[in-house]
């Protein structure tokens, strides 16, 4: 990462942790929702400038950003007309403590990231707690939120936070892998959009701590 | 060639399948791809083509095994889903059989890929085609099961592509060409650096580890098995672990290959001990016999993981094991489900008598708890010997005694489930139910069951070859 714009890449990496803090302080879906397509967005645009031009690099910003920018938060979107809901209720984590988790993980990651043996060329760069960060965001809001929706936005962001690591290693990453996690990504999303419709339809609401039944008596 | 028709087949059976308006015919495709699948695989096993450029594909002993393993099994559950769908009926089954097929795909190409973020893809596919078969019976319980299965594996195996990339990494730091190639990965694997080495390690055993079953990353399996269709569950726990088992495989390879092998086996033992406790005691008294299926699995997936951490004479029992418990939870699923459709009911309070009821199921599923819980003559009483008689001849005493009375304490929790359903008496005052044991739902379980049966007893020449090979790449000698 020697480009001379490898500096607005630290930018949009520090807009990607604000996004994360955008989603543990919010309770509107339809918000969320768009933040985690910007962060997407974002990310998406990151290779380009990290590494030369080459049609490899073009073909995958171009995919990353109409799929996490597009045809995902689309998907949500629609799940969360159809279920009628706009807001998270009731969260098992508060959202002042989620705000509060939040910084306490971004701060813990940057500490944690500058012991790591990383390879010098990387070192100082914001990629590796930017991506710890943001994958602990995530499991934060899916372990923290009851409606299906907001999961599936976890979900998003730990993918996210694996995806800023994978930055290091764009080299390493052919581009068919990358366009097969990118699509194992939007047909995972696509299911879970459909499943999500289900248990509206199902228990009228999409909390999934009424999902219950199965247990072990 | 062959390599990319025996992925690429199932693949076009899928669209065909979607696309061919008329419901009552679309069943009859699975058992003409599955089959041809099969043939396939018997092709491809005896003459096996090179890699290709770039060294992405290629089938190599433990490939073949899972390749072998998978096809019988899906050639079995594709001819009873003929059967099974002709009672279900009233249900649309586009979907079934499309995603049925398309998860075929994925399982074989987990099966061929040498490149671990391809096989990363290919694992993620199955993941995701799972989904809608577990929820074909579209109930509340089902969404609920489905829903708990999308998010725990959905999250595994993230956490499964985040080793990769440390995988990855850990090259870059070293200076070594950065590869996700098997072949270069195991030889390189001294000179990776260790520390992201060995983070690749953790995140990948719990990765794949949550995909398998692993206790305690099993939470999902109990709900999923219990609820998906018979045919589904039989996939479940015989293909699907299967792929997640290569997957944790091809980490071995380059795990033992690299200077932590010793630690990482430890960590394996470990894990599979543990596994076999929660499923010691989650198997005693369940009153669903379905859900007991899944502990049934939990264990199976801790027996491999065992052995896999014995390493040396260990290998060859696993990887023969692998095979066994993949036959024999076919078998399993595809009776209980016929149990199941007989009686409309899976709590062991409505189930009983099942021998008078649905006699061949009935038979069935009796033999399939005795060779799963490790009775001979079956072949998973042959695998188990040889595992727990090389843990003893390693020196770990304290492993072979523990698997031991795990194994007891299972087979006990286990009859007393399955010996009510099987045997008892039939209650007074159950529903009447249209189903009866027919050819197409009781030929492929009794087929499986007759390979189960003949492993115990006799090994053909070519797959004892084929296992010494595999358990070879393990670095499992004799």
């Amino acid at each position: 990462m020697t480009s001379p714009l490898a500096s607005w890449a630290d930018q949009l990496l520090v807009l990607c942790l604000l996004l994360n803090f955008a989603v543990l302080g919010t309770s509107r879906l339809g918000f969320s929702v768009r933040a985690v397509a910007l962060q997407g967005v974002v990310l998406g645009v990151l290779p380009a400038l990290v590494h030369p031009f080459s049609w490899h690099v073009a073909a995958i910003v171009v995919s990353i950003v109409l799929v996490k920018g597009g045809v995902i938060p689309l998907l949500i979107i629609r799940a969360v007309k159809k279920a009628e809901i706009e807001r998270e209720f009731q969260p098992f984590i508060g959202y002042i403590p989620s705000l509060v988790l939040g910084a306490l993980f971004t701060a813990l990651a940057f500490v944690f990231a500058a012991r790591l043996p990383l390879a010098p060329e990387h070192a100082g760069l914001l990629v590796v707690p930017a991506s710890i960060a943001t994958l602990m965001c995530g499991f934060l809001v899916l372990m923290g939120r009851r409606k299906a929706i907001s999961q599936v936005l976890g979900y998003l962001l730990m993918e996210n936070g694996i995806f800023i690591f994978g930055l290091l290693l764009a080299d390493a990453m052919p581009v068919m892998v990358e366009a097969g996690a990118l699509l194992d990504l939007l047909v995972g999303v696509f299911v879970m959009g459909i499943v999500i419709n289900h248990i509206s339809r199902e228990f009228s609401s999409l909390d999934t701590s009424r999902l219950s039944a199965l247990r072990e008596e | 060639m062959l390599l990319w028709l025996i992925v690429l087949l199932p693949l076009s059976g899928a669209t065909i399948a979607w696309l061919m308006p008329d419901g009552s015919k679309r069943p009859f495709l699975l058992p003409l791809f599955g089959l041809t699948h099969l043939v396939l695989t018997f092709l491809l096993l005896a003459d096996t083509p090179p890699a290709s450029p770039g060294g992405w594909i290629l089938l190599d002993a433990l490939g073949k095994l899972i390749l072998l393993s998978n096809s019988l099994l899906f050639a079995g559950c594709s001819t009873y889903a003929v059967g099974y769908l002709s009672y279900r009926q009233e249900r649309p089954n586009r979907i079934l059989c499309s995603a049925l097929l398309v998860c075929l795909s994925a399982m074989t190409l987990v099966t061929v890929s040498q490149h671990l973020g391809l096989l990363w893809i290919a694992l993620e596919a199955t993941t995701v085609t799972m989904a809608p078969l577990i929820y074909f019976n579209r109930n509340a319980r089902s969404i609920e099961a489905t829903w708990k299965y999308l998010l725990i594996c959905s999250v595994g195996i993230a956490i499964a592509l985040l080793g990769l990339f440390f995988l990855a990494y850990s090259t870059i730091v070293a200076k070594q060409d950065v590869s996700l190639l098997l072949g270069s990965l195991i030889t390189d694997a001294p000179r990776l650096h260790p520390g992201w080495r060995h983070a690749a390690f953790i995140f990948l055993l719990v990765g794949f580890g949550s995909k398998m079953g692993l206790a305690p990353l099993h939470t999902w399996k109990p709900d999923a098995y219990g609820e998906a269709p018979g045919l589904v569950g039989a996939l479940l726990a015989g293909g699907l672990v299967n792929c997640a088992l290569l997957a944790l495989l091809r980490v071995y390879q380059v795990a033992i290959a690299s200077t932590e092998g010793a630690l990482f086996q430890d960590v394996l033992l470990t894990m599979g001990l543990i596994s076999m406790a929660f499923a010691a005691v989650f198997m005693a008294r369940q009153s669903d016999f379905k859900r007991m299926l899944a502990y049934s699995s939990v264990e199976h997936v801790g027996i491999l993981t065992v052995a896999l951490g014995l390493g040396k004479g260990a290998l060859f029992g696993a990887l023969l094991h692998m095979l066994n418990n993949a036959l024999t939870k076919g078998v399993l699923f595809l009776s209980s489900g016929n149990i199941h459709r007989a009686y409309n009911s899976k709590s062991t309070n409505f189930v009983r008598g099942a021998l008078r009821r649905t006699p061949w199921s009935g038979v069935l599923f009796l033999a399939a708890f005795f060779a799963i819980t490790g009775s001979p003559p079956f072949g998973p009483f042959v695998s188990e010997f040889i595992i727990v008689s090389s843990a003893f001849v390693q020196g770990h005493y304290w492993g072979g005694a523990l698997f031991l009375v795990f194994l007891a304490l299972i087979f006990i929790g286990m009859a007393s489930t399955v010996l009510p359903v099987v045997m008892g008496k039939i209650p007074g005052d159950i529903e009447k139910t249209p189903y009866r044991d027919t050819v197409h739902t009781v030929l492929p379980p009794l087929v499986l069951m007759g390979v189960v049966l003949m492993l115990g007893l006799w090994i053909p020449a070519p797959l004892q070859g084929l296992l010494r090979e595999a358990a070879g790449m393990l670095g499992g000698g004799e």
